[in-house]
């Protein structure tokens, strides 16, 4: 264990050692109590690019993007796939990645939020701007307040409209039933879709 | 056209569109650590010496703090001064989530092993103690103390014990009025938690410096109140306890005074450690230890006049404060304020108590304290307006204050009341006339908007309802001893624009709208602006992000600010042109001279001008609220500079097997002075109104013994995208003179009429009265139930079971 720093200040009051539960008191004897799992290689496709690399198995896709990838566009509003805000695509659909193993991604195409404008450029060329029609649909629709639950919503919508390139309504707000917003109220976040497939016809 | 009233694209959506805006848990200090807290797993519970042992031997564990190791006070100041930072050895945790041990660790997940291992310790060796968990318990005649720092006395608190804070109403003789009522109604209204469940949790991350101090970063909407917290926490000056906001991903009150305490939780870690230190709480810590809107028990009586005339009303207001009293009296207070609605009443009573349990500390939460006690007054309204066989749009419209009456306070109202033209605007968009006198009942027959897509056959009934009320902008008198704002404002050489504000953006669109005050003022392009990170070392205390104040209080800062860089300005080009400077306008881009607007010259251009003279074109800002007044034993007084008004219509569908309840269409009219942004203005009626369906309808915080059963988003559901009906929100202008450019606030209103309007619909549809939100379908449907049996009762034979 590494030595600390400084050590922390003492007690002002001296006061009776307390007394521990005998289960803590054997645990804390035993050594470390983290089960060291052997770190597993994997390989993905990350936003166009082919990455590598060695992960501990209990490494969630969440974590391996925001601390090992660098990459923090991906946000953790619950950590158990309840509010959306970690939504990336896994192989075209949307995925909680706070419910992927990192492992789990072995061999698919991830794209997160800071891959979207260059999913873009692919299909579109390379002048088609710097950013994806959602991208732009959501600035001029002002689908986006906080700003938090954002990329999760744009990874969302994008799995939408490369299968539904103009959807209604109801597809729309089922596209975002696994998407929780607290600011907007939902309305703007549609017609910001709705922005988004014209800005997309007008690229044609 | 200028900024102010355009639509601008917000200035800070590229960087959160391509997820490159940094919230604080992807910031990153080199060095850092994790910290974690440890909470207490009971309401009330005696706290031991804490066995820090057992948490250091968790690998990666660097420091275990208690509140011994406190270097200054234990003490976190919001209004008064009774909450401890951590609850102290030897003493009590007072409510489940409470923090009693700070651990710091080279790992998150270190750091929460360490603190799970405390909290189990805790479970085991803690002595449970009695815990008063029900308000009405607590403030009866042998209640036992739940707060040792703070009470009011009994003999001022109408006998009632636990009581944090006090407030009254006393206008006129009420019970001269109800006796001079030809009607009088009265009912008892509840409702429960609300949890902001903004999408980001708290979190904050303490930087240590050289000489004693702290630089916080994190997720806020009050830098200076943290500011003010570090101070106390750790004893060291204010000016070495810096704070600095980091993109916010939601507040709406939550993170108002709440923040103090994680933020003084790292950096007692990273003055301890001498390390950055990252505490970012799970959404289960934070759903179980932070702020929630307090629970209200609100009886409440109205007395009127065979015609509809209000003549008196009296309410009793009771809020569930928690342990530890942080804003409930201020909160107590707004309510107090607003608690007999936005109506003409001769005579008032009001008595308003903020009651201590042993459950968590309630706080600020959009609408602060008026949104429980408007459920209860906009609900008896319309069930006034049925006794009296009125339409409850007419009566309001009869008995709503106009310019020239005095509020239910006194406050004569001498500008900006645009209450009739918001009535009118909300009855003529919702077509309320035909659709409230509709053939009833009304069956409705379209397919519910849900995933179910089941086509129902006569079992859903619709139902219209509304709700009326005014919003008094600003922290009022209660608040005006803090009631400044501070702004820094630089013009740099290429003609671009630096602002500092000391409130903050939430998402509400703060910085945009001042970004178009700053423009606007100067004569340049909003996207020229660029707002500064919100520092608390730039501009000086300028109050907390709150009451809707921010476009008043620091717009009002900002055109300070830049009416002076602006006079240094145009003072050169005056000299140029031989005119006085205040011959010169502006509009977007240009300076001309007013008498022949084709001699003009670019900002740009102007301001090279203005390089050359050397002249000074950096300025601060300050601005301070106009005045108010309160007297605490009347309770009357002028309480706020301004008020803004908003009148709701909801329209449901009641499924009247299941008790579901689908709001059909929302109509929401505010008049908000000017709308600085009207796509900004337009989210934030849409967000509260949402936000407000959820309070009446879905969201339910359930506690057990004091400990509440699913702190997550599968427990405490709050609106997807399946649940919102189109809402239409309308902007009515009645011009505020000293708002900047007439505005007011908007930013609470919208949340706070919901519940009542969609109350009053069920009633419409369905003939039950619902007296206690949320109105889940279990409680519609029982009241449906319930009005059944009532209604026709059959006779049980003789042995039949009950």
């Amino acid at each position: 264990m590494k030595r600390p720093a400084r050590r922390p200040a003492r007690p002002k009051r001296r006061a009776a050692a307390p007394s521990v539960p005998a289960e803590i008191e054997a645990a804390s004897r035993s050594g470390p109590t983290f089960r060291r799992f052997a770190p597993v290689e994997v390989s993905l496709s990350l936003n166009g690019r082919t990455v590598s690399a060695r992960v501990d198995p209990s490494r969630t896709l969440l974590d391996f993007l925001r601390c090992d990838c660098g990459l923090t566009g991906t946000k953790e509003g619950c950590g158990k796939g309840e509010c959306g805000a970690c939504t990336v695509l896994m192989d075209g659909k949307p995925v909680n990645a706070c419910l992927v193993m990192a492992v789990q991604a072995e061999g698919a195409e991830i794209v997160t939020i800071e891959g979207l404008a260059d999913r873009w450029c692919e299909h579109r060329g390379a002048d088609a701007g710097r950013l994806h029609p959602i991208q732009r649909g959501f600035i001029e629709g002002g689908g986006t307040q906080c700003g938090i639950c954002t990329p999760g919503f744009l990874l969302a919508a994008v799995a939408l409209l490369e299968r539904t390139p103009d959807p209604t309504e109801a597809e729309i707000a089922k596209a975002f039933e696994g998407n929780l917003c607290r600011c907007t109220g939902y309305r703007k976040i549609f017609e910001s879709v709705r922005r988004a497939v014209e800005i997309a016809k007008a690229v044609r | 056209m200028g900024e102010v009233g355009r639509s601008v694209p917000r200035i800070d959506a590229e960087g959160k569109v391509t997820g490159r805006t940094a919230y604080v848990d992807d910031l990153d200090f080199a060095g850092s650590l994790h910290g974690a807290v440890a909470r207490s797993p009971r309401p009330h519970v005696r706290l031991p010496d804490v066995p820090r042992r057992i948490a250091l031997e968790v690998p990666g564990v660097v420091a275990v703090l208690t509140a011994a190791d406190i270097p200054g006070r234990n003490r976190v100041p919001v209004v008064f001064d009774d909450a401890p930072a951590l609850a102290a050895e030897g003493d009590a945790c007072r409510f489940a989530g409470e923090g009693f041990a700070l651990v710091a660790a080279t790992s998150r997940k270190a750091a929460l092993a360490a603190a799970h291992r405390l909290e189990e310790w805790l479970r085991t060796h803690g002595k449970a103690l009695p815990a008063l968990l029900d308000p009405r318990a607590a403030m009866g005649p042998d209640a036992a103390r739940v707060n040792p720092n703070l009470a009011v006395a009994e003999a001022e608190a109408l006998g009632r014990r636990n009581v944090l804070s006090y407030h009254r109403v006393r206008k006129g003789d009420v019970e001269a009025g109800f006796r001079d009522s030809d009607v009088v109604v009265e009912g008892e209204y509840r409702t429960s938690w609300q949890e902001h469940a903004y999408i980001e949790p708290q979190g904050m991350i303490a930087v240590p410096d050289a000489d004693g101090g702290v630089t916080v970063h994190g997720s806020m909407q009050c830098p200076f109140y943290i500011q003010k917290a570090l101070h106390s926490v750790l004893g060291q000056p204010m000016a070495r306890c810096r704070v600095v906001q980091a993109a916010t991903g939601g507040g709406f009150g939550g993170k108002e005074d709440a923040p103090s305490f994680p933020a003084v939780h790292a950096a007692l870690l990273a003055r301890a450690t001498l390390r950055p230190v990252r505490l970012v709480l799970s959404r289960e810590d934070d759903i179980v230890s932070m702020t929630k809107r307090h629970p209200g028990i609100i009886r409440i009586r109205y007395g009127a006049k065979r015609d509809g005339t209000l003549v008196a009303c009296a309410v009793d207001y009771v809020l569930n404060a928690g342990a530890w009293s942080t804003l409930s009296p201020v909160v107590l207070w707004r309510g107090t304020m607003h608690a007999t609605g936005p109506y003409r009443i001769p005579h008032v009573k009001v008595d308003a108590f903020a009651v201590a349990t042993h459950t968590v500390p309630n706080g600020a939460y959009r609408g602060f304290g008026q949104p429980q006690v408007q459920f209860a007054n906009e609900s008896l309204v319309d069930e006034l307006a049925e006794r009296l066989g009125m339409d409850p749009m007419e009566l309001r419209r009869k008995n709503a204050l106009r310019l020239g009456d005095p509020t239910p306070t006194g406050h004569v109202l001498k500008e900006s009341v645009g209450f009739s033209d918001v009535l009118y605007a909300a009855a003529r968009e919702s077509d309320w006339l035909r659709r409230k006198n509709a053939a009833s009942p009304r069956v409705y027959d379209e397919p519910s908007r849900g995933p179910s897509g089941r086509i129902p056959r006569g079992e859903r009934l619709y139902g219209i309802g509304c709700s009326a009320l005014h919003y008094g902008v600003g922290l009022g008198a209660a608040g005006k001893r803090i009631d400044r704002a501070g702004a820094f404002l630089q013009v740099d050489a290429d003609g671009s624009v630096q602002i500092a504000v000391g409130t903050t953006e939430m998402g509400q669109g703060h910085n945009t709208v001042l970004a178009q005050i700053a423009a606007e003022e100067l004569g340049t392009a909003t996207e020229r602006v660029t707002v500064l990170p919100i520092d608390t070392s730039r501009v000086p205390d300028s109050g907390p992000t709150v009451a809707s104040r921010s476009t008043v209080m620091s717009g009002g800062a900002v055109r300070d600010a830049a009416r002076k860089v602006r006079a240094a300005i145009h003072e050169g080009i005056g000299r140029r042109w031989n005119l006085p400077a205040e011959a010169l306008g502006v509009e977007t881009g240009w300076v001309f001279a007013k008498t022949d607007p084709a001699r003009r010259v670019s900002f740009e251009e102007a301001v090279l001008w203005a390089a050359e003279d050397r002249a000074h074109l950096a300025a601060q800002g300050f601005f301070l609220a106009p005045d108010s007044t309160w007297d605490a034993k009347t309770g009357l007084g002028d309480a706020y500079y301004v008020y803004s008004w908003s009148a709701n219509v909801a329209e449901v569908a009641v499924d009247v097997r299941t008790g579901e309840v689908e709001v059909l269409r929302f109509v929401s009219v505010h008049d908000i002075g000017r709308a600085v942004n009207p796509q900004q203005a337009e989210g934030q009626i849409q967000g509260g109104v949402v936000q407000g369906i959820g309070y009446a309808l879905y969201e339910d915080l359930v506690a057990k013994d004091g400990v509440f059963e699913r702190p997550n988003f599968s427990g405490f559901i709050i609106p997807t995208a399946l649940d919102v009906p189109p809402i239409t929100p309308i902007i009515v202008e009645h011009p505020y003179a000293a708002g900047p450019f007439g505005a007011k606030g908007l930013g609470e209103p919208p949340l706070i009429g919901a519940a009542p309007a969609i109350a009053n619909a069920i009633r419409d549809a369905v003939g039950v009265r619902l007296r206690e939100i949320p109105m889940t379908p279990e409680r519609v449907l029982r009241a449906i139930e319930e009005r059944r049996a009532a209604a026709a009762p059959a006779p049980r034979p003789a042995g039949t079971a009950a």
